[in-house]
């Protein structure tokens, strides 16, 4: 099963502290390590939401809003993309990565959706369309 | 109740870690004790000791090195208790007389002396030319998959007994020949990767050639080739056709999905729903063919292999396949790994980029090759050329035949299907 991995922001994060050497060691091991086992296929560290923004939707309207954004606990930080047996593995990984951040810290484990779990909604016009978007992403 | 669900919950935790850690444990004592048999028993020991102490003490920060500390004071246990074998004896006891007063932290110092390649000489011995060639994947699955006997011959539609009985004389094998569960370098490297990517492919292969729904074990060694072959794309990264060949397993897994309908019915190539392809598949797939051939492994038969899978995977209709480009890679293969599969094949999408006549020529043309005589896809295909040539009643004939010699009910099903539209 696929899942992304998300590290949740902090105040620290989101006030664009970057890791010490110490931390930025660790995780290159710990992602060597997920590479090695096979597990980890993509991942990226996220800029602080003060250089983020949210497009914000009403029915018809759509209103530009400007970072940083207040409720820190629900931004993210980061993500990993990883490929797993099962969810006890994927929690057996996530609880030997170094603590992303300098004080407590949240990572947060999110199964993906594949096209198949949303059944009779997809028409084959709709699956078409979404799969000549991933296509794009994909540069295939 | 809450008691035995929280005990429960951390057993499942301690095995989850286990599970991470088995393989990469077995290897380090695989090349400690030389005995499979026996590295997999101390793991499994060390285990049990691990279900006792970690839910109280919480998982050790390095919990392999934890692993390989108890599983080595085991090793030494039973040298005392039960006199092994002297060969046995002779490796561990030189270790013994230096390790034996080390304090835990010591022998942990030194575990993070280790290579690091542990898990990649495991796959090598697996995978070993020694091993017969039926019982390779069988041991690659359990040594470094971690599936039991019994999923095992799930996967590969054997009685336990079968599958057992191959993995003892496997391990047996590898034990008399006293392998040192090292990754090979040099020039033996070559030979001995052809098989280790030989092994995955057929794992793989096992998984996909499976129909869907009846038995999830078995796509589910799709999954597990796919891993193996990341792991060996993470440790052996200069070679191309460790690349090519993950290349090749992502993009064909990309299609599980679509190739069977909601009966499990095998729908070829030419029918899927594109959109039902998996692109996050595609992608790393094509990384990968990429990776291959920027390292000049462009004409190797797993990159080949690749290539031809990335020519469907690229074209978003059926209508939009680069036959041309498809025969031309058949051409290639042909010429790196021959075949009458291949051969079929080539015949095949030669028809397609350059009109049925030419297909069925090449067609007839391998035809008489003793090795394609009962392969149901050579009728198949010959049927599907007369078809587009108007020979409608010629292709019944062919299509019936196909029909006749595959075992596969469902394939058996659209042949007939073909067979009946040719009235």
């Amino acid at each position: 099963m696929r899942v992304v991995v998300f590290v949740k922001a902090t105040e620290d994060s989101e006030a664009g502290m970057m890791p010490s050497s110490d931390l930025l060691e660790a995780m290159g091991r710990y992602n060597e390590e997920l590479v090695n086992a096979g597990i980890m296929v993509g991942g990226d560290g996220l800029k602080p939401s003060s250089q983020a923004k949210r497009i914000a939707f009403d029915g018809p309207s759509r209103t530009v809003i400007d970072g940083p954004f207040a409720e820190t606990r629900e931004l993210v930080a980061g993500y990993w993309l990883w490929e797993v047996r099962d969810m006890d593995e994927a929690i057996a990984w996530a609880k030997r990565c170094p603590n992303p951040m300098p004080g407590p810290s949240e990572l947060e484990i999110r199964p993906v959706y594949e096209l198949a779990d949303f059944g009779e909604a997809v028409t084959e016009e709709g699956a078409a369309i979404h799969g000549r978007v991933a296509d794009r992403l994909a540069g295939a | 109740m809450a008691a035995d669900m929280a005990a429960d919950e951390a057993q499942r935790a301690v095995e989850a870690v286990f599970r991470i850690e088995r393989s990469r444990l077995i290897g380090r004592l695989a090349r400690m004790v030389r005995d499979l048999d026996l590295a997999e028993e101390l793991a499994q020991d060390a285990l049990l000791v691990a279900l006792a102490r970690w839910p109280e003490s919480g998982v050790p920060d390095n919990p392999l090195a934890w692993l390989t500390t108890v599983a080595r004071r085991g090793a030494l246990d039973r040298l005392r208790r039960d006199r092994m074998q002297a060969r046995k004896h002779d490796t561990i006891a030189r270790e013994a007389a230096s390790e034996d007063d080390r304090s835990i932290e010591e022998i942990e110092a030194a575990m993070d002396d280790e290579l690091g390649d542990e898990l990649l000489g495991l796959i090598f011995a697996a995978c070993h030319p020694i091993v017969s060639p039926d019982a390779r994947a069988a041991l690659t699955l359990r040594l470094v998959g971690g599936l039991t006997t019994d999923e095992i011959a799930r996967a590969f539609l054997a009685s336990e007994p079968t599958i057992a009985q191959r993995i003892v004389r496997a391990k047996r094998t590898i034990a008399a020949a006293g392998l040192a569960f090292e990754v090979p370098r040099g020039a033996a490297r070559q030979a001995r990767l052809a098989s280790v990517l030989q092994v995955v492919y057929l794992i793989f292969n096992e998984g996909y050639s499976a129909t869907a729904g009846e038995d999830l074990t078995r796509p589910s060694l799709c999954a597990e080739a796919q891993r193996l072959g990341r792991i060996l794309a993470a440790f052996l990264p200069q070679e191309s056709e460790v690349h090519g060949l993950l290349a090749l397993v992502e993009i064909q897994a990309s299609r599980l999905a679509a190739r069977t309908n909601a009966d499990g019915a095998l729908i070829p190539l030419t029918e899927q729903n594109r959109a039902r392809w998996d692109r996050h598949l595609i992608g790393r797939g094509l990384a990968a063919l990429a990776r291959a051939e920027a390292l000049g492994g462009c004409e190797g038969p797993y990159a080949l292999q690749a290539a031809l899978a990335a020519c469907h995977a690229r074209a978003k209709h059926v209508e939009e396949t680069d036959w041309a480009r498809i025969a031309g890679l058949y051409d290639r293969l042909q010429a790196v790994m021959p075949s009458p599969v291949v051969a079929l094949n080539r015949a095949i999408a030669h028809g397609m980029a350059f009109g049925p006549e030419v297909g069925l020529r090449l067609i007839e043309a391998i035809a008489p090759s003793p090795a394609l005589r009962d392969y149901a896809p050579l009728p198949a295909a010959r049927g599907d050329a007369l078809f587009r040539l108007g020979r409608h009643a010629e292709a019944r004939c062919a299509f019936e035949a196909a029909a006749s010699l595959t075992r596969n009910t469902r394939e058996k099903a659209f042949l007939l299907a073909r067979a009946a539209a040719c009235a």
